[in-house]
């Protein structure tokens, strides 16, 4: 092990960690760098300094600390009974390389996670460690989001979140009989307990901030979760209720859904396949019904297919539009906010533009061309001072009609 | 009064022309405009130069700036206008100031007409206003240092130099964002529309650069590539989403971005050895008969293996000296779990009785183990295995082979063939001859009984037989290799 280079270990560790959904450095607290001694800021808005090819943005240096681990889960390339390349970093090390790419302005800053050595806690404690040395030896005011293990003590991880922009705690999957099966050492009454701490935390630091303006911050960008999406039988249903269930109890930031991929020695239980891409896709569609849509996550579930799945072909939105047709058409030029945000086609934004210009005059079908992307998709929906969708409305062949002509290109078609 | 004085300084039918000092000064332009529109200056009698620009248009046009009434009204311009008209002369398009002119003239009599999403006028400035921010976010996010070391006093002095190309004049206007981030380094950001230096106190602006200027290069460049390079996930490539978002036209002052023609390409490589690799448990041949049987009931090497079935294992002696191989397992077999005890199964015990060949005596598998299936209502119709799916599968037959050492193998339609020698063949040319296999064994090739069941009258008897004639030159030979 002694042998490794800074670059091997790179390697295996960045490796390691691109099942990690995550990437955001955004919605943390303003800070820079004027008046200190370091480098780094963060101003609201995360910034993406590269791309890769799966079309992923890269703002963060996502590596893990060790991929050695002493649990066994089936869909994680790390587990224990795996065969693959193992390395680890030192706290320092990982301070170096995060300062050097720093400094070139290649990352906003980094995600530090880590597979489980010795114990918990131990592992826990190297993970914060990290973060100490950043924000406290180097005046570090960039950005951290560090990956919190349940089963470490709880003091643990509140000092992750004084250090940490956010923190996050994996639900790993869906449904409880999910993780029992493919993660036996994980418990999902634990992550929920911590997520249940790290939650109470939040609201306690966020109290305190308003009363004592030096009150320390924790984790002001909040903390997320994954799941993994096609691992186990869980329907689209169920993992949108989960979701909810998780937005409302946790106030988490965001809930990430990662397809599962094809993972280098993969366990005999799980399926290798192509990643669900598709459905990942809709699944995030349907996140953002419920959080900039007004969409109950009992609604979201309508538009769910006999399967309890959403349709592939069609987003949501417009899965729930063609099965409550009464709802519509939709007058712009009269109709609600909330009325507007349910018409396939109009985005936040369209909704925004609609709202301010029919202040100044009576849309016609033109103005709304001019205020969307594709009033093609929209048009069923709508009524304009000389627009009436009379008939389309109630087409039975609607959903073919609006449903992408093309279907996707399978990329190694066998 | 007021017009009389107004009259004063406008010369009536004048045509203004305002020479920008530089493209992106907007304390320069709005005084001037504010100072227009006081005078009453229509907008199609103001001509708005860049530096290095002609004026051609007004060649004649009056170059001084009109002095407003000190009583004029002042000028109106809401919140919004101004911070769109800030980010939009920022943009490259030589209209923008006129464009803001016009603006600017029509909110006097619409205040609030930027709030009218559909006119045209707003809906460009809003749109000029998009493009300098995304700009400024690619510079923010593309932008990569370089490290350069000099020694200074007998200390190693760090200075970080970066090149970048905007596409808008916005430079100046991003100085602020590295000084907050970098405020304690030493920088200089070169472009060709100017340059940007900060020594940790005082932010100096320079001229325009070129690319030579910059240093070539950074050993922390390689760390970073080998980190882009693992950190893509090559299962999901998708390389329109990462187009829209990092443009080719970046690509060249970005070191990581040479390596993206070669993931790309090596993408389904990597991803068939994750999914190839997956079966590593599986990668030593197993060395008995029921090593294999077990191996296969979690064989997912196939999208056959995926769908709700068994894997029905062969059966027979271990020591036969025939093997006979069929397509699959079809409903019935996987249900029970046994090879051919379907129809096509009880067609083939008649024919091997009709031969005088004992099945017990044979040892009786399949080229895939699992069975391929369509459901339809309550029924799972059979489908032929995919010649890929009939190769991943043949791991198993061979492992078969290689512990049952068989002196003759009867392959039973095209897949078993395809099991046995990896490739297709034509039946109607193969049967009836030995083809010998690479442990010297035999393998005879003749249709699959199934063929026949589904053949009516003539041809039916016909095929069954062409059946029996291979099973009696099979059984004839079997006995020359006892003999």
């Amino acid at each position: 092990m002694a042998s490794q280079t800074i670059l091997q270990k790179l390697e295996i560790l960045a490796d390691a960690a691109k099942y990690d959904a995550s990437c955001a450095s955004s919605g943390t607290a303003k800070k820079n760098s004027l008046g200190g001694k370091g480098i780094g800021s963060t101003e609201g808005m995360g910034i993406c300094h590269a791309y890769a090819p799966d079309g992923r943005c890269i703002s963060l240096l996502k590596i893990l600390l060790t991929n050695h681990c002493v649990f066994d889960c089936h869909y994680c390339v790390n587990r224990k009974s795996s065969n693959v390349a193992r390395a680890r970093f030192t706290p320092q090390e990982v301070v170096d390389l995060t300062l050097a790419f720093y400094r070139r302005n290649y990352i906003e800053g980094l995600f530090l996670s880590s597979g489980i050595v010795k114990s918990s806690n131990h592992t826990m404690e190297q993970i914060v460690e990290v973060a100490r040395i950043l924000r406290e030896e180097h005046d570090f005011r960039g950005y951290i989001h560090l990956k919190t293990i349940p089963e470490a003590d709880a003091e643990i991880v509140h000092q992750a979140g004084l250090y940490a922009d956010r923190v996050s705690i994996n639900v790993e999957l869906p449904t409880d009989s999910g993780l029992t099966r493919l993660a036996p050492d994980k418990n999902a009454g634990q992550i929920e307990g911590a997520m249940g701490k790290v939650k109470a935390d939040l609201v306690e630091a966020k109290d305190a901030r308003k009363r004592f303006r030096h009150a320390p911050r924790f984790a002001p960008a909040g903390q997320s979760t994954q799941m993994i999406v096609g691992a186990d039988a869980a329907t689209d249903a169920d993992i949108v209720g989960k979701a909810s269930r998780l937005y409302d109890n946790f106030r988490l930031r965001r809930v990430y859904y990662s397809a599962f991929s094809p993972i280098p020695d993969a366990s005999a239980v799980l399926p290798l396949k192509r990643p669900p891409l598709i459905r990942e896709h809709r699944l995030y569609q349907s996140d953002w019904l419920m959080r900039f849509y007004g969409y109950k996550p009992t609604e979201v579930m309508q538009a769910t297919e006999a399967d309890g799945n959403l349709p592939l072909d069609i987003d949501p939105k417009l899965a729930w539009a063609l099965k409550f047709r009464d709802a519509f058409p939709v007058d712009v030029n009269r109709a609600s906010k909330e009325q507007l945000l349910r018409v396939p086609g109009l985005g936040v934004k369209a909704v925004h533009k609609i709202l301010a210009s029919r202040r100044h005059r009576n849309l016609r079908l033109d103005d709304v061309a001019l205020l969307t992307q594709s009033i093609t998709k929209v048009r069923p929906f709508i009524c304009t001072v000389d627009w009436q969708p009379v008939t389309l409305t109630d087409r039975a062949d609607l959903r073919r009609l609006l449903a992408p002509r093309t279907e996707q290109l399978e990329l190694f078609a066998a | 009064m007021k017009t009389a004085r107004n009259l004063a300084n406008v010369k009536l039918g004048t045509y203004y022309v305002v020479q920008m000092p530089t493209p992106d000064d907007f304390d320069f332009w709005r005084e001037r405009a504010r100072a227009l529109v006081q005078c009453e200056v229509p907008p199609d009698r103001v001509a708005w130069v860049e530096p290095g620009g002609s004026g051609d248009l007004f060649a004649h046009g009056e170059r001084r700036s009109p002095v407003p009434d000190p009583d004029a009204k002042p000028v109106r311009a809401n919140r919004r206008f101004v911070s769109l008209a800030r980010n939009a002369i920022l943009h490259s398009d030589p209209e923008r100031f006129a464009l803001l002119y016009r603006l600017l003239w029509r909110l006097q009599a619409n205040p609030r007409m930027m709030e009218d999403k559909a006119d045209p006028d707003v809906r460009r400035v809003e749109e000029l206003d998009k493009n300098v921010r995304r700009d400024s976010h690619k510079m923010h996010a593309f932008v990569r240092f370089r490290l350069v070391e000099s020694e200074k006093d007998g200390e190693t002095q760090e200075h970080y130099v970066a090149w970048f190309e905007p596409d808008h004049h916005i430079v100046r206007a991003n100085a602020g964002f590295f000084m907050r981030r970098f405020s304690n380094m030493q920088w200089s950001i070169l472009t060709p529309r100017g340059s940007l230096h900060w020594d940790g106190e005082i932010m100096r602006e320079g001229p325009p650069a070129e690319r030579s200027d910059a240093p070539q290069g950074d050993p922390m460049e390689d760390l970073w590539r080998s980190y882009y390079a693992s950190i893509f996930n090559p299962a999901r490539l998708k390389i329109g989403a990462m187009l829209k978002e990092m443009p080719k036209k970046y690509w060249k002052n970005m070191p990581e971005a040479a390596l993206i023609p070669e993931l790309v390409a090596g993408a389904q490589g990597r991803e068939a050895k994750m999914v190839e690799k997956g079966a590593l448990e599986f990668e030593e041949r197993p060395e008995t008969l029921a090593a294999i049987d077990k191996a296969i009931h979690g064989c997912r090497k196939c999208p056959i293996g995926q769908l709700d079935n068994h894997a029905v294992m062969g059966e027979g002696p271990q020591d036969a000296a025939l093997m006979i191989v069929g397509e699959q397992p079809g409903d019935q077999e996987d249900q029970v779990g046994r090879p051919f005890v379907g129809p096509a199964g009880q067609l083939l015990d008649r024919h091997l009785e009709k031969a005088g060949i004992e099945r017990k005596a044979a040892y009786v598998t399949n080229a895939v183990k699992h069975f391929k299936y369509v459901q339809r209502g309550k029924r799972r119709l059979h489908q032929s295995p995919g010649a890929k799916e009939i190769d991943t599968c043949r791991w198993w037959i061979e492992s078969e082979r290689a512990i049952v050492q068989p002196k003759l193998v009867l392959a039973m339609g095209a897949s078993a063939a395809r099991g046995m020698l990896g490739k297709t063949v034509s039946i109607s040319k193969v049967r009836g001859a030995p083809i010998e296999l690479d442990d010297g064994s035999e393998l005879w090739v003749t249709a699959h009984p199934s063929y026949l069941l589904r053949l009516d009258g003539a041809a039916r008897e016909e095929q069954a037989r062409l059946f029996d004639a291979d099973l009696a030159a099979v059984k004839e030979r079997l006995e020359e290799l006892a003999g």
